[in-house]
């Protein structure tokens, strides 16, 4: 079974549970391709580990635990894993004043800085993402403001966004995120194709050459640039994200799920660009729903609770009970 | 894995050359079995000047279904442009420029109207082209009050009727210039690139920051600016405007697109595959009858190589 988790839901995993459950108790034989920690020890009794296409080993599921097999998969150690990169943190380049958007989210207010990493935590529902796209200009404002740089925009759609050197890279990459349809090379200059063209023409030598150097940059594993994206692993098509993003300068990176469905070596890779990006002064939004990752890589972190702001923790303050406390907070009134 | 990549890399390239195969194994089968009539050179003249009509109808349409879409009026516009071409080119009435100005803007204002409807009205593009084919054709049905619309200038007949150094017809040159054109514009201009992104993944594109709408409207007005000139070429060729003309073309466009491998989900496809499927409608039209195959026939085979065409498309996609 290779991933068979990727795509279906809660329940249904469940399910599949038991089934293999069953086929267990009648002396099948399962071999279980995931990189879900969690499943991997709910059902494995052995587990074995591939990194980079080398055999690491195989060891029984009792004899080893999580920080154990991630630094068998990685070859670091866990603390490692997510690297928090300090960077002196600027001037505000975003400011978000009381934006509302129907029942999805009201009253929301923050300030972000160059050289920040902010993390927006949350329950399924809290409408991180809703914000997110409607800061980017996927949807519109009921009402409230968004300034960038001290300016007040009026963001009516991602074009607008991108010409405010705001970049997003959305929760779900195959609907949202990549034209799967189409090669790496094309779906890493679709956003900023008009820099590498001349009255509509595309400079073809200088489009490849900004494919490579993302593909290589970011270490994308691909047989080329015209290799279908659809045949990149999960964790590779997130950097063709990243770049196509990357490739537009942005000053402030929203991210919502950076690493959602990806391999723990593209998760590092993808840490430790986000460290790079905010060195080289962008500002970043990270939503995330992974705990260690938030309370790793962020410099503060705002929780949405069903729409509302319901807290804003510092890191010196990070733990998971005040993120979940706030994360559950749906009392009415707005706390800041 | 590394190994499958390849090997499904490989697949697609060889059905990508799969289309010139066929095209050639048939011609070739074709001037075997008549190597004094289709195989002489002015008969493989005479073909491309039968493909290029439709090659040039396919041509708009292949933006069209590469965006996403589908335009079933471009029949219908044909008709509409060849009666409104004829009816200002009576000898000694407007200079040749009004017949040739008035049919293209027409099919490009049609074209526009498709646009806008699929885009700002969000009317599925089936149903907004089937109300346009319809409206059309009564349209030129009214215009030319039910007649063919005869007596036009020597000059009006010379667009499509002429030859360049004796040899090659007018409509050819108008054919290949317009392929070249639109293979440029596809496949190397930021629009083209834009078209296939859209239909490839619309709301990926929209976040991407392209105007969705704006591409749609675009494709549509193409199509029926093309559809325009094939209007004026075809009243020229026929040395009159004929408000029933152009029935069924529409689906002998989309029939070259689909034979030539363009996906008609969207997002997929390539410009000298359609000109191929345009060359190959015309091969087996023009071979078959010089082998004496009735009509009839011809409407069966025609249909079972778009059937074959787009089972061996289906066929290398699973394998990818």
């Amino acid at each position: 079974m290779d991933e068979p988790t990727s795509a279906i839901t809660e329940k249904e995993v469940k399910t599949l549970f038991e089934q293999i459950d069953r086929l267990r108790k009648q002396n099948v034989a399962i071999i279980y391709i995931s990189h879900k920690m969690d499943e991997i020890f709910k059902i494995a009794d052995r587990i074995s580990v591939l990194r980079d296409g080398n055999y690491i080993g195989t060891f029984p599921a009792n004899e080893i635990d999580n920080d154990k097999l991630i630094k068998m998969m990685v070859g670091r150690e866990i603390k490692e894993f997510i690297p928090k990169t300090d960077a002196p943190i600027g001037e505000v380049v975003l400011e978000v004043n009381n934006l509302c958007r129907g029942k999805h989210f009201q009253n929301v207010s923050f300030k972000l800085h160059k050289g920040e990493i902010l993390g927006i935590a949350g329950l399924v529902g809290a409408g991180r993402s809703e914000l997110a796209e409607c800061i980017f200009g996927i949807t519109r404002p009921s009402s409230g403001e968004v300034i960038i740089r001290n300016k007040k925009t009026n963001i009516r759609h991602p074009k607008d966004a991108i010409r405010n050197r705001v970049a997003l890279i959305t929760e779900d990459r195959k609907f949202t995120g990549l034209n799967l349809k189409s090669t790496v090379k094309t779906n890493i200059t679709i956003v900023g194709l008009d820099e590498l063209s001349r009255l509509g023409v595309i400079n073809e030598s200088k489009e490849r050459r900004v494919a490579d150097k993302f593909i290589d940059q970011l270490k994308i594993k691909t047989n080329s640039r015209n290799t279908m994206i659809s045949s990149l692993s999960g964790g590779n098509q997130q950097k063709v994200v990243l770049s196509k993003w990357l490739q537009t300068t942005p000053e402030i990176i929203i991210m919502d799920e950076p690493t959602r469905g990806i391999d723990v070596g593209a998760k590092r890779d993808i840490y430790l660009l986000m460290g790079e990006l905010v060195k080289a002064g962008k500002a970043l939004i990270m939503i995330s729903s992974e705990i260690p990752e938030i309370m790793g890589l962020s410099d503060r972190i705002l929780v949405l609770a069903a729409g509302r702001l319901t807290g804003e923790i510092n890191r010196p303050d990070f733990t998971q009970e005040t993120i979940m406390r706030f994360a559950s907070d749906f009392s009415s009134g707005n706390r800041i | 894995m590394n190994k499958t990549l390849r090997k499904s890399f490989e697949f697609s390239s060889l059905r990508e050359v799969g289309i010139f195969i066929a095209f050639f194994v048939i011609l070739a089968i074709l001037m075997i079995l008549s190597p004094n009539a289709f195989a002489k050179p002015a008969n493989l003249v005479n073909i491309l000047k039968q493909a290029s009509i439709n090659g040039i109808l396919a041509t708009g349409m292949m933006f069209v279904i590469i965006s996403g879409g589908i335009d079933l009026s471009v029949g219908s516009i044909v008709a509409l442009t060849g009666v409104i071409a004829a009816t200002f080119a009576h000898p000694g009435e407007y200079p040749l420029i009004v017949p040739i100005v008035l049919s293209v803007v027409i099919g490009a204002a049609v074209g526009l109207l498709n646009g806008v409807s699929v885009a700002y009205g969000n009317i599925p593009p089936f149903i907004v082209t089937l109300g346009t084919m319809t409206i059309v054709r009564g349209v030129a049905l009214i215009a030319a009050k039910g007649q063919p619309v005869f007596n036009v200038t020597k000059l009006f007949e010379g667009i499509a009727g002429g030859f360049v150094f004796n040899t090659i017809p007018h409509l050819v040159v108008y054919f290949v210039v317009i392929t070249l054109v639109c293979a440029f514009i596809i496949t190397r201009t930021v629009f083209g690139r834009r078209v296939y992104a859209v239909g490839g993944n619309e709301t990926a594109a929209r976040v991407s920051g392209i105007n969705v709408d704006w591409i749609k409207i675009a494709v549509y007005t193409l199509s029926g600016f093309l559809a325009g000139i094939a209007g004026l070429l075809l009243a020229s060729r026929l040395v009159s405007g004929n408000p029933t003309a152009g029935q069924a073309y529409e689906l002998d466009a989309i029939a070259a697109v689909i034979i030539g491998g363009v996906s008609m989900a969207g997002g997929a496809g390539k410009w000298y595959g359609t000109v191929i499927g345009a060359l190959l409608i015309a091969v087996i039209g023009n071979g078959l009858d010089i082998l004496n195959v009735s009509s009839h026939f011809q409407l069966i085979i025609k249909g079972s190589i778009i059937i074959i065409a787009v089972l061996l498309d289906m066929k290398g996609k699973g394998k990818q």
